[in-house]
């Protein structure tokens, strides 16, 4: 009850200090327009981010021990996001401002339009790379060797079960997780981005095809695709997995294999949709009329003309499609039908030690490996998102 | 008033053959496994009696096509069939097994409950804060919120499933994160355990909502008429609430059945997470032990619930539209 009173208190003040902040603000300034003309919802507005900022920072320079000699946890965690958004913020200054002096000259035109978010976008996608790539000379042990202890926590303190060997711990069967996190960049990145592009390649060719040939195959194609698309892709994605299980220890294929193939199609059905609106727009033009009566092939037509035309939205598309293909993996994963062990891969592995989360309290580093792990699949699809969004706005030439 | 009824119609048949056609893609894919279900019930020490005892129960020395139309009969009146883990546990003497009807039905109702909890949450927050964005656009508010609601888009459900878990479970008790819930309970401690599985898919739902608002505020607010109210001396928030809000109705409507429906994918990975005894649940336990009869009648319901919400996003957008009302 006392909480809900506090509650009430502070809201009234902050009611109360909008309308203050308004009256200075036109008594000092003189009556300027901006506070002249301000709406009491924009004072408060005002108000209440001041004041949220207000807390954020005193909140921020709370002792990390309370007197009792308990740690304080949440503190722990509010510095650990808050300098992690301040790096991150610098970091994109300084790439932005890298790429501005360096390349050639497009590129550096480029990085001058280039808002902040997109920036952060295109660092976070190189760093997944070169992650991703050499990975195994980054990571310290093998992603599937077992090493002496397990169960060890993160933070490397051996007062609280660390080992400095094992920065970030080690899991139930004592499997270094910094090398497993290291590898899952290689392993969920790796796959994911192979499934796109099988999306993009079985998707974007029918879909051409369709629009290039119209008539009973293009009915045909679309109404399949229209059937396949009114089941939700992670319960259809869910269905077929349990069918692809049998069939993995029938045929002794992986079941990884089985999943890409079944991600690619369900996916490909959204790709085709688009291919064939685009398609359906370029196969009217007039160059494509003059291809057809030089009596070009079928494969020239769709290759050389229609693929480069259709190349912008497709690449808007190749983005946001990846970041599908990702979670949808990530999320199969975490269920226990993705990725198959003893390959590394955040799904699995924020299943897996999603239970350290409950030691939060006494030992924050001993809770971050499961954060850690479901961050890097959120960092790398924002990071995408970002750059998206991005290059959307740029090429539709919206300013509002 | 006749055509719209026949547009309605029409969509509604639409509606039912793409239901039926899914229903054959569902039950042909999972008659694509390899062997007999009878061994895969029994596993390895079955014996040829029991295998056969088993085929005919479950009719598998019929045809294919007379086995879709009594599973499909089945459907219709609710006869869902019994799930291979029951039979297999009658098989060994368990007694009472219980249908998968009975199983699904409590678990489909604590679904929709949660649903609900989320909708109720999520809808006026998402108008509310897109109304905002669209007013103060381009200020610090808006670019905050967009920063936020994209992060909040694209990250898995469990990132936002965990980070909640640990701010209001784990660091600060304010919600179990163990979501038990179970008959006769009282509704206002329901509502708190299922409060952090509502609240995470609220994130996710949310930002989509909200996006989608704006931007549909923002594509009117270019026209003529707001552009006369504005001359006319009215308030911002007037022009936005009174002139721009109903004519922007249709794609609103429009967006929230979608993330309506996208919330039934939704629910699977955040009834996992937080133990959550919904139909998701049951989904994912019956993927992992193969337990394929429950598999095939929650696909189907999953199917059902997201082709008749987007049908209800088709009609209502029609409805609300006049000139999608009096097609030429």
């Amino acid at each position: 009850m006392s909480s809900l009173l506090t509650m009430a208190i502070i809201l009234a003040v902050l009611l109360g200090g909008a309308y203050v902040f308004r009256f200075a603000g036109q008594k000092i300034t003189n009556n300027a327009p901006m506070f002249r003309d301000m709406g009491y919802g924009v004072a408060f507005g005002y108000v209440l981010a001041a004041a949220l900022l207000i807390w954020a920072v005193w909140y921020y320079l709370q002792p990390l021990e309370t007197d009792a000699g308990m740690k304080n946890a949440g503190v722990q965690f509010f510095r650990w996001a808050v300098q992690g958004f301040i790096i991150a913020a610098i970091a994109a200054f300084l790439f932005r401002l890298f790429g501005q002096f360096v390349g050639t000259a497009g590129t550096r035109k480029l990085f001058r339009s280039m808002p902040l978010t997109a920036s952060f976008g295109i660092l976070v996608i190189l760093l997944y790379a070169i992650v991703a790539i050499f990975a195994g000379a980054i990571a310290p042990y093998g992603q599937a060797e077992i090493l002496g202890a397990a169960n060890v926590t993160a933070g490397g303190d051996p007062a609280l079960g660390g080992n400095p060997e094992y920065p970030l711990g080690t899991d139930q069967i004592g499997r270094d997780i910094l090398s497993r996190l290291i590898y899952g960049a290689q392993n969920t990145v790796g796959i994911a981005f192979v499934t796109t592009c099988l999306a993009f390649f079985i998707g974007g060719s029918l879909g051409f095809l369709a629009a290039t040939l119209q008539g009973w195959l293009d009915q045909l194609l679309s109404r399949s695709v229209d059937v396949l698309m009114a089941i939700p892709s992670l319960i259809f994605a869910l269905l077929l997995m349990t069918i692809a299980s049998v069939w993995a220890v029938e045929l002794g294929v992986p079941l990884t294999i089985f999943m890409v193939l079944i991600i690619a199609v369900i996916d490909s059905t959204r790709v085709y949709r688009l291919a064939r609106a685009v398609g359906l727009n370029i196969v009217v033009m007039d160059y494509i009329e003059a291809a057809k009566l030089r009596g070009e092939g079928l494969g020239y037509l769709v290759f050389k003309e229609i693929l480069p035309n259709a190349m912008a939205p497709l690449l808007a598309e190749f983005g946001l499609r990846f970041c599908f293909v990702f979670l949808t993996i990530a999320a199969l994963s975490f269920l226990g039908v993705g990725i198959q062990p003893p390959l590394a891969d955040w799904g699995t592995m924020v299943r897996d030690l999603a239970p350290f989360i409950n030691f939060a309290a006494f030992a924050p580093t001993a809770a971050v490996t499961p954060l850690l792990a479901a961050g890097a699949i959120a960092l790398l699809t924002v990071a995408v998102n970002f750059v998206v969004d991005w290059m959307l706005h740029k090429s539709s030439g919206l300013k509002e | 008033m006749s055509s719209i009824l026949k547009i309605v119609l029409q969509r509604l048949g639409l509606g039912l053959v793409t239901l039926f056609v899914v229903s054959i893609v569902i039950f042909v894919a999972v008659n694509l496994l390899p062997g007999d279900f009878a061994e895969a019930i029994l596993g390895q020490g079955a014996t040829p009696e029991s295998v056969a005892k088993i085929r005919e129960d479950l009719g598998l020395d019929q045809p294919m096509i007379t086995r879709y139309f009594t599973w499909l009969k089945g459907m219709l009146t609710l006869d869902l069939g019994t799930s291979f883990a029951q039979l297999n546990f009658a098989n060994f003497g368990g007694a009472g097994t219980t249908t998968i009807a009975e199983q699904i039905a409590p678990r489909l109702s604590n679904t929709m409950f949660l649903a609900a909890v989320t909708a109720a949450i999520a809808v006026p927050l998402a108008v509310t804060l897109g109304i905002l964005a669209a007013l103060y656009r381009n200020t610090a508010f808006d670019k905050a919120a967009n920063m936020f609601t994209l992060s909040s888009i694209s990250s898995p459900e469990f990132f936002m499933a965990y980070v909640l878990i640990l701010f209001l479970a784990v660091l600060n008790p304010i919600f179990p994160s163990l979501s038990n819930i179970f008959d006769g309970m009282p509704f206002s401690e329901r509502l708190e355990k299922s409060m952090l599985p509502a609240l995470t898919l609220t994130l996710v739902v949310t930002a989509h909502m909200m996006r989608m608002t704006r931007a549909a505020i923002i594509n009117l607010l270019a026209s003529p008429y707001i552009e006369m109210a504005r001359l006319k001396g009215l308030s911002p928030m007037r022009v936005i609430v009174k002139h721009a809000l109903p004519n922007a109705l249709a794609p609103i409507i429009n967006v929230i059945a979608l993330n309506l429906a996208y919330l039934i994918t939704g629910v699977v990975v955040v009834e996992v997470v937080f133990v959550y005894p919904g139909i998701g649940q049951l989904f994912v336990d019956s993927v992992k032990i193969r337990d394929i009869p429950v598999v095939q009648a929650c696909c189907l319901i999953f199917a059902a619930a997201y082709i008749l919400l987007n049908l209800t996003a088709d009609i209502l957008s029609i409805l609300s539209n006049p000139r999608l009302r009096h097609p030429k």
